[in-house]
């Protein structure tokens, strides 16, 4: 029975081929760190397939040398047992010690000496605006200095202009990464990191906590929408503004219900009482696509679903179960939906 | 041949004199005090394998959660315990004790031509104690409230504040149990290398595999107290109220993550140092070839762990490192490549150059060649600072390093169980089904890891219980899920196959490879006192040298370095190996069982906060100790 290297290379060979089409080939939403949509991840990507280029050569070569080990089964033993040592030494001295050396000093010069100047950290005053990101266990606050905007989960950037994003934690360790932008980068407890976020083209990327932080660390994703210069100025116009007061007897009596029960003890909406930072800023809630970190697309049902039984949906998280009458909730949720 | 088998009526005098004095005690009871280090090794074996199960049914219960997106079979809860589980599991209490515990302890003695540890008590305690820690852990997950933040435990996810119930102190105190465990058995193998080979064994005739031990005992015993300390200060700040890692108070997150992978990047080659040790026998042995570049394979099993010492910081590049910081890890991750590539080379040349006869354990060492450059390719991939940061915690790390630790480490152990199995048991088993778990083993990893790799690239992050459809990753993981049942498969089929082999096939006889090193001079299962008389050595391939064996038959028929007089092996001189003197062995001792149990209740009472009852139950140990040394083997 002959247990075949050359099965192994063909094998490796047929993945990889595969592996590459599929990566190539797309989804209809995507976290790739091979689509990139800036220069850095351009940067990044474009360097990973050298890498890989290189590394299949690699690999290729050792498989051949266990093919040519395969060869050697048959034939007959040799009687010297020293038969092609300096030969063998030479290789392991060349392949081993040289090879290896010229390889990884080319590759550490690339990428850490040229590449990594465009993903590092940028330098305060280097860009043209900076927003502030705070990992929370499990959403991410938003904040744009300067203005009172406050946001969560759906961060709104200029396209193609440098943004820095000062990142940091209220409470364990986050990691805030969008791969089709840029690398990652540690939320940290009392201490701010900073990471340049350029976007080629307006649209939607998807991002997502990277460092384990507990029950929900898989709902904690968001995103970053990159809006043409103009919309965005309008956005962050809307976004200063305190809510507007809410119109008709439902959404009023809504508030009030917001205002009493539990909803204010963790929530702000600016231009109200409520004006707790334990959970996300609500003023303008419309404004954003989705709720609980990525967990479920903002729709009514959806909303009611959560404020019920944010537990099923999201077991853990910081927010209990709220009881509330039927009526209730159907105001509270008129009002909730003029939070525009 | 050797000395299996009596040359002289003496001659067999003299074994039957030896086999009486080395025996142990019958039954149970003799399991419970052995001394013996083939005993030890093989209670380490039976130990860590049913780890081995526990932690690999861990993984196939996340896999199963994981086949396809928005699954809830098991609740976040009990995910986050079960890759926190799975993860000290295969590390700290499969591969360490499975390589140094069991291989190191069975085989290290015997390949140095050794009658036993040079602290045969001490290795007893080190497995007691592993078994205690075991234990404790696993009542943790029985419990339902096992270690919960990773095994990598960072704060302050894992302090007070945010993880209030029991998890993290089982997390800190079984880590700190089993760390004395590994201490013990690193510090046994330092000496007992150093002490206890033949006389005449200097370090240029010592086997590759006992260097590839000494890196790994070297390694253990440096990093361990990295991560002691760590722990001990995290237990302190959760219990007692110091504030080490407490931010608001002073304390560092950092200094956390700092001690912790100082300790383990150093872990992650003392877990694959002795599984190159493990193919410098299999190499030789099936290609009747000597490994070429000697000198150089001993330096780099050496260095590989050496420079392992000063990469720690590549494992921290996203938490904003300053830049010249993180380019000083890189070049030091990058110049820890060179002793793997060097290994590489000289064993792929051995082959080449040999007679390769392709049975299962050498399948295993290929498989296992393939499999570590696979992850040492990815691994130099993380030299490059940028690319590092954008896979950091995906599952790109993931398929990395399970190609380095299953691939890497654990194939040879599969390798070497074949290899030393007639060795051990006395008995060949079936070549067919053991070829054929090697392919499917080999499949179903490559089906179980290879996939992550693209996934990883595709933005799937580590540790989510649960991930959203849309993105692409479910055929992936499906993919994935399947590889790990077939991997399931495999090692079922293997570990079956060597069972039907233990009662099925014909007896082995001392040396059915014709193996390299000293092992395979004496009898399958070797006797209790290993060799009859302390053999000659010339060279790192003993078994290869007839005339040395001759010379072992010689002496055995004349009755020199037999030691009849007592239960006696000699000890040498640390680096030539010359003739220093001989020590009396320490008999059978129910010391170590106690001492261990003993701690096994300090930190059961600790894990509870039952400080008093854990103080009375440390007077228990110290009363052991004191049992234990008030009757010491006299002075030769």
């Amino acid at each position: 029975m002959g247990p075949s290297p050359k099965r192994h290379a063909w094998a490796a060979r047929g993945l990889a081929a595969a592996c590459v089409g599929l990566i190539a080939a797309g989804c209809d939403e995507q976290q790739n760190a091979l689509a990139p949509k800036s220069h850095q991840a351009t940067d990044i990507a474009r360097l990973f397939w050298w890498m890989m280029g290189i590394a299949w050569g690699g690999l290729a070569l050792v498989v051949l040398m266990l093919l040519l080990a395969w060869r050697r089964a048959r034939r007959k033993r040799s009687d010297d047992p020293k038969e092609g040592e300096r030969t063998a030494f030479r290789v392991v001295i060349g392949g081993g010690i040289v090879f290896p050396i010229v390889l990884i000093a080319a590759l550490f010069v690339v990428a850490d000496i040229f590449v990594i100047k465009t993903t590092q950290a940028p330098a305060k005053g280097a860009t043209e605006m900076t927003i502030r990101v705070i990992g929370h266990q499990w959403w991410w606050e938003v904040k744009y200095p300067g203005t009172t905007a406050v946001t969560a989960n759906e961060i709104h950037i200029p396209a193609r202009t440098p943004v820095r994003v000062d990142v940091s934690s209220a409470d364990v360790i986050h990691s805030f990464w969008v791969p089709r932008l840029n690398r990652t980068i540690d939320a940290f407890p009392g201490r701010t990191n900073s990471i340049e976020l350029y976007a080629d083209a307006a649209g939607r990327y998807r991002g997502q906590c990277d460092e384990f932080c507990g029950l929900q660390h898989a709902h904690m994703a968001f995103y970053v929408f990159a809006d043409p210069p103009k919309r965005f100025r309008a956005w962050l116009a809307n976004m200063e503004k305190p809510a507007a007061a809410p119109q008709g007897a439902l959404a009023q009596r809504g508030q009030q219900v917001f205002l009493n029960g539990p909803c204010a003890n963790c929530h702000t909406i600016r231009g109200t009482s409520a004006s707790s930072d334990v959970g996300p800023d609500l003023t303008h809630l419309q404004t954003r696509t989705t709720l609980a970190a990525l967990a479920i697309p903002n729709r009514r049902a959806d909303l009611a679903g959560w404020i019920e039984n944010s537990q099923h949906v999201k077991p853990g998280n910081q927010m209990p179960d709220i009881r509330l009458s039927g009526s209730q909730l159907h105001a509270l949720l008129a009002y909730l939906e003029q939070l525009h | 041949m050797a000395i299996a088998t009596p040359p002289t009526p003496a001659a067999a005098e003299r074994m039957e004199l030896l086999e009486q004095m080395w025996q142990a005690r019958p039954g149970v009871l003799g399991w419970l005090t052995t001394t013996d280090h083939k005993r030890v090794g093989l209670l380490y074996f039976w130990t860590t394998l049913a780890l081995f199960g526990a932690g690999g049914v861990e993984a196939l219960i996340m896999r199963t959660q994981l086949a396809a997106p928005n699954q809830h079979l098991v609740s976040p809860n009990t995910y986050d315990q079960l890759f926190t589980v799975h993860g000290i599991t295969m590390i700290f209490f499969f591969i360490i004790p499975m390589t140094t515990g069991a291989f190191g302890n069975y085989l290290l003695p015997l390949m140095i031509g050794a009658r036993d540890m040079a602290f045969p008590r001490m290795n007893a305690l080190s497995y007691w104690i592993f078994l205690g820690s075991a234990i404790f852990l696993y009542v943790s997950v029985v419990l339902g409230i096992a270690p919960n933040a990773g095994w990598f435990d960072y704060v302050p996810l894992a302090s007070r504040e945010f993880n209030p119930g029991h998890n993290i102190d089982f997390y800190c105190l079984a880590i700190i149990f089993n760390g004395i465990a590994s201490s013990l058995t690193a510090a046994q193998f330092i000496v007992t290398i150093f002490k206890s080979r033949a006389p005449g064994m200097s370090f240029n005739r010592m086997p590759l595999f006992c260097f590839a031990f000494l890196a790994a005992a070297g390694g253990l015993l440096v990093a361990l107290p990295l991560l002691t300390v760590d722990t001990i200060f995290l237990f302190l700040d959760r219990n007692v109220g110091t504030h080490f890692f407490d931010i608001s108070h002073g304390g560092s997150a950092y200094l956390w993550q700092h001690l912790f992978w100082m300790f383990g990047h150093p872990e992650v080659y003392i877990l694959i140092v002795p599984a190159f040790g493990i193919a410098t026998e299999i190499i030789p042995a099936f290609t009747q070839r000597r490994v070429t570049a000697f000198p150089l394979v001993a330096m780099a099993e050496l260095l590989v762990v050496f420079i392992g010492f000063g990469v720690w910081g590549h494992h921290m590049f996203a938490t904003g490192l300053p830049t010249i910081t993180a380019v000083f890890f890189a070049a030091a991750t990058a110049m820890v490549v060179i002793p793997s590539t060097i290994q590489v080379f000289a064993w792929c040349m051995t082959m080449i150059l040999g007679t390769p006869r392709f049975r299962t354990p050498l399948l295993f060492i290929a498989g296992f060649i393939f499999m570590f450059v696979m992850g040492g390719l990815t691994g130099i991939m993380f030299v490059a600072i940028p690319f590092d940061q954008q896979v950091t915690d995906t599952y790109f790390i993931i398929a990395h390093f399970h190609y380095i630790i299953f691939g890497a480490a654990v194939f040879p152990i599969f390798g070497g169980m074949y290899y030393w199995f007639p060795k051990v048991t006395g008995r060949l088993y079936h070549e067919r089904p053991g070829q054929i778990s090697f392919w499917i083993l080999f499949l179903g990893t490559n089906l179980l890891f290879f996939p992550m790799h693209i996934v990883g690239l595709l933005g799937m992050t580590r540790r989510e219980y649960t991930y959203p459809s849309g993105l692409g990753w479910g055929p992936y993981n499906l993919a994935e899920t399947i590889g790990g049942y077939i991997t399931g498969a495999g090692i079922l089929l293997l570990f079956g196959n060597l069972v039907w082999s233990y009662f099925t096939c014909e007896e082995a006889g001392p040396d059915p490879w014709h193996g390299a090193t000293l092992e395979w001079t004496t009898s399958s299962p070797p006797p209790p006192y290993n060799y009859a008389v302390i053999p000659y050595v010339t060279s790192a391939y003993s078994n290869w040298d007839p005339d040395d064996r001759a010379e072992d038959r010689r002496k055995l028929a004349q009755g020199t370095l037999a030691l009849l007089e007592g239960h006696e092996q000699p000890a040498v001189t640390p680096v030539d190996a010359t003739f220093d003197e001989i020590v009396e062995m320490p008999h059978d001792s129910p010391w170590p069982v106690l001492l261990a149990l003993f701690m096994t209740l300090v930190f059961s009472m600790l894990v509870i906060g039952k400080y008093g009852v854990a103080g009375v139950m440390a007077i228990g140990c110290v009363v052991a100790l004191f049992g234990w040394h008030s009757k010491e083997p006299q002075e030769a």
